[in-house]
């Protein structure tokens, strides 16, 4: 049986032995009429016995399927001969590999005949290894089915013998629930965990041939490294600073759109529109936050670049194709709606009570907006404004397709530039080794990508929190 | 919105047939309402006032002047729209959308309701003080000085620190805060944000202050100071108060208003209203037979 049929058979099983474990319960109480004398209800005593002959199966099955092919492939690698046995390492993995396309293409009657026929050495030796490794597969399928459905029958056995009128069914099951939802989230956590801990082991492999110093003080970014001695290639230069000016500059820009319009539009929606207004205008910015930012890019690159490039040489200003401008203003469109969602939420969490006693001196609603409402809401908009920042500053899209690659450090907005997000994506696309410091300081990039984004989401956090106290 | 009213066929209003505008409004006769609703030196005239919101009626039909540096006190069961009514004298229920009133309210003989009269300026002249008190989340200082900077009644720094130091006298919170000015006016207890609050609308110099239910979230003693400030302010100021405690009505107003369903029952000089009731509804209420 394969593992789809059999997770299958398992599922059946396990139903099945939820009613067989309420059955069991009912019969040891003595019959319906009796199952209040049960500490427990006959249907918590089912999902036990569910669970007990599920759960221990299945996992026996994950591992299973995890371990199996290792296992196969030693033995299979034992029975061959001595000669290549001997092989080094990479060669045995290429004829394990053919091995392998010829057991998964043939049928065994197929190889047997092919056996029978061939007079090739090297050839029958092959196939006479693949007819093993089909073998052992199939060994190793049986041996799965068998331990895994023993494994299951066994648990429910040793399980229903137990059941009393005061067996425990109830605390039992609510522990096992229990324990699958810690498992459960401790699966995001493992995964986050997991993340940092890859992308540090990696920075630390690049920072073992170029210095911390160098990578974050560094002015020249020009990670071409030459793959062999004879090649004239970059000099392989590796300081991060132009590329995290980049990202500053277009955030900068984009950030110089996005707030202002943004909260204009947190105020005129929470203040000033009608409720009819609001209930078109709020859906229609979401859906702004709902374009695919590869959507934005190519906007961004053949629509804005070029009028802000013809705008610019129509005054004489020389303007890049790709400048820094037209991404840091496309990221802010982008990030509008995040600006402004969060801040109306912000301004309409302010006690109505406030606004009243403004409008009750006099004010109008603009003193009121700018006066009263704003400087309650501050809390709430900075904290908008810090998690659209780590969002522009994670933005990749969008500048691979706009702002260019050329490590310029430079602050004037029609140049182009490159951030650390673009520079990221072109080291690691295409064929890389993954031991060269040029593919290695992607690595090392995204790690302190992530210490700036962590930062300021921590920054954000704390001052939301702050807010929340002020009217609770 | 200022439209005169046309009584309804079902209303015995025989006075309001004529053209309003020419009319002498204190010769109105209502018959729902018993008692005296004139005054003789009105600062406040309301009349024929319907306030709708939505589809549902709040307000029936209320005719009462608010007689000039004296305390009229709007008391009735919850629900029975005196807020409502006090809000639409400072046009406070302009921010409802679905807020609906018409009917004549004049101020100094004055159109409240206009259409070239900007409500800004009317709620300068026409301050509120709320049921809970809600001073900014600013400087005990900056609250005062709000509405003194956005009329731009002063010229500079030494007149703002003069309106706010009379304004915070005049509430009786001076010598309380004088030396924490720059404290954050939440920090104060109960009472004396209320005393803030009124210090603040005192400052813009209104002719009327609205207060409703102005000590309903304060203790017995911070009550007792407010009620002896109400007191005071009727010199200088023209007062509607809501309240719920008949014994503060008694105690701070000149007149009464009791308001049922909607509608003004009785109206009169605040000892008749509490020695003497003339409707039975009236009555039963200061009895504490039921609200």
């Amino acid at each position: 049986m394969n593992s789809s049929i059999l997770f299958f058979v398992l599922l059946g099983l396990t139903l099945f032995s939820y009613w067989f474990g309420l059955q069991r319960s009912l019969k040891v109480a003595g019959g319906a009429w009796h199952k209040k004398e049960l500490t427990s209800l006959p249907q918590q005593f089912g999902l036990l016995t569910a669970m007990v002959c599920g759960l221990p199966a299945l996992i026996t099955l994950l591992i299973f399927n995890s371990g199996e092919h290792i296992v196969v492939e030693q033995l299979l690698t034992s029975t061959l001969p001595v000669n290549i046995q001997s092989l080094s390492n990479v060669d045995l993995v290429l004829y394990l590999n053919n091995i392998r396309s010829i057991a998964s293409s043939e049928t065994p009657a197929n190889i047997l005949q092919v056996l029978s026929q061939s007079s090739d050495l090297k050839n029958s030796s092959e196939y006479k290894a693949a007819f093993t490794l089909q073998e052992l597969n199939q060994q190793a399928a049986w041996l799965k089915t068998a331990l895994v459905l023993i494994i299951a029958c066994v648990s429910v056995a040793v399980l229903v013998r137990k059941f009393s009128l005061t067996y425990p069914a109830r605390q039992k099951s609510e522990r096992i629930i229990r324990a699958l939802l810690v498992a459960s989230s401790a699966v995001a956590i493992l995964t986050t965990v997991g993340i940092v801990i890859s992308v540090l082991f990696e920075s630390i492999q690049f920072f073992k041939s170029v210095s911390p110093l160098e990578f974050m003080f560094g002015t020249q970014w020009s990670p071409q490294t030459a793959m062999r001695v004879d090649q004239v290639a970059g000099s392989g230069a590796f300081g991060a600073i132009p590329l995290f000016a980049g990202t500053m500059l277009i955030t900068f820009i984009a950030m110089l759109l996005a707030v202002p319009v943004g909260l204009m539009i947190a105020i005129y929606l929470s203040q000033y529109a009608s409720a009819k207004l609001r209930a078109f205008a709020k859906p229609m910015l979401e859906v702004l936050a709902g374009i695919p930012t590869v959507v934005y890019g190519f906007f961004a690159a053949l629509t804005v670049a070029p009028v802000i490039r013809n705008m610019g040489e129509s005054i004489g200003l020389s303007v890049a194709s790709e400048s820094a401008l037209a991404a840091g203003l496309v990221m802010g469109t982008m990030i509008i709606p995040f600006v402004s969602s969060l801040s109306e939420d912000a301004i309409s969490a302010v006690p109505n009570a406030l606004k009243e006693a403004s409008y009750g001196m006099g004010a109008t609603k603009s003193e009121t907006v700018l006066k009263v409402l704003l400087p309650a809401a501050l809390p709430g908009i900075v904290g908008a404004i810090l998690l659209a920042v780590s969002r522009a500053i994670g933005e990749t899209m969008i500048v691979v397709m706009a702002a260019g690659m050329a490590a310029n450090l430079t602050a004037n907005p029609l140049d182009s530039v490159t951030t650390v997000t673009v520079q990221i994506v072109t080291l690691l696309t295409g064929d890389q080794e993954f031991d060269s410091p040029k593919t290695l300081a992607a690595f090392a990039l995204g790690l302190m990508l992530f210490i700036t984004t962590l930062g300021l989401n921590v920054l954000a956090l704390k001052v939301v929190r702050k807010y929340r106290e002020q009217y609770d | 919105m200022n439209a005169i009213k046309i009584p309804k066929p079902g209303h015995v209003n025989e006075a309001t047939q004529t053209d309003l505008s020419q009319t002498d409004l204190s010769k109105i006769e209502l018959s729902q309402t018993v008692g005296n609703i004139y005054a003789d030196n009105a600062k406040m005239s309301i009349r024929n006032a319907d306030i709708y919101y939505g589809d549902k009626q709040a307000i029936d039909n209320i005719s009462l002047d608010l007689a000039k540096n004296q305390v009229t006190a709007l008391i009735g069961p919850s629900g029975c729209g005196k807020s409502t009514f006090l809000r639409s004298l400072n046009r406070m229920n302009d921010t409802i959308d679905i807020c609906k009133i018409t009917g004549q309210f004049t101020l100094d003989g004055e159109d409240i309701y206009a259409k070239n009269l900007d409500p800004v300026l009317l709620r300068a002249r026409v301050g509120m003080v709320f049921q809970k008190p809600n001073p900014f989340p600013k400087s005990i200082y900056e609250n005062v000085a709000y509405g003194a900077r956005i009329h731009g009644l002063t010229n500079n720094k030494a007149e703002l620190d003069e309106i706010v130091e009379t304004s915070l006298q005049k509430a009786g919170l001076f010598n309380e805060v004088k030396d924490r000015l720059n404290d954050p006016g939440t920090g104060l207890s109960g009472g004396q944000q209320q005393r803030l609050c009124i210090a603040r609308t005192i400052a813009v110099s209104p002719e009327v202050i609205l207060m409703d239910e102005p000590a309903s979230a304060l203790d017995p003693i911070a009550t007792a100071i407010i009620e002896e400030l109400i007191d005071e302010l009727k010199e200088k100021y023209t007062i509607a108060i809501v309240t719920h405690s008949m014994q503060q009505a008694a105690r701070v107003s000149q007149h009464t208003a009791y308001f049922h369903m909607g509608k003004l029952v009785e109206m009169g000089k605040t000892e008749d209203i509490f020695t003497r009731p003339s409707h039975k509804l009236t009555e039963n209420y200061i009895t504490g037979r039921f609200g």
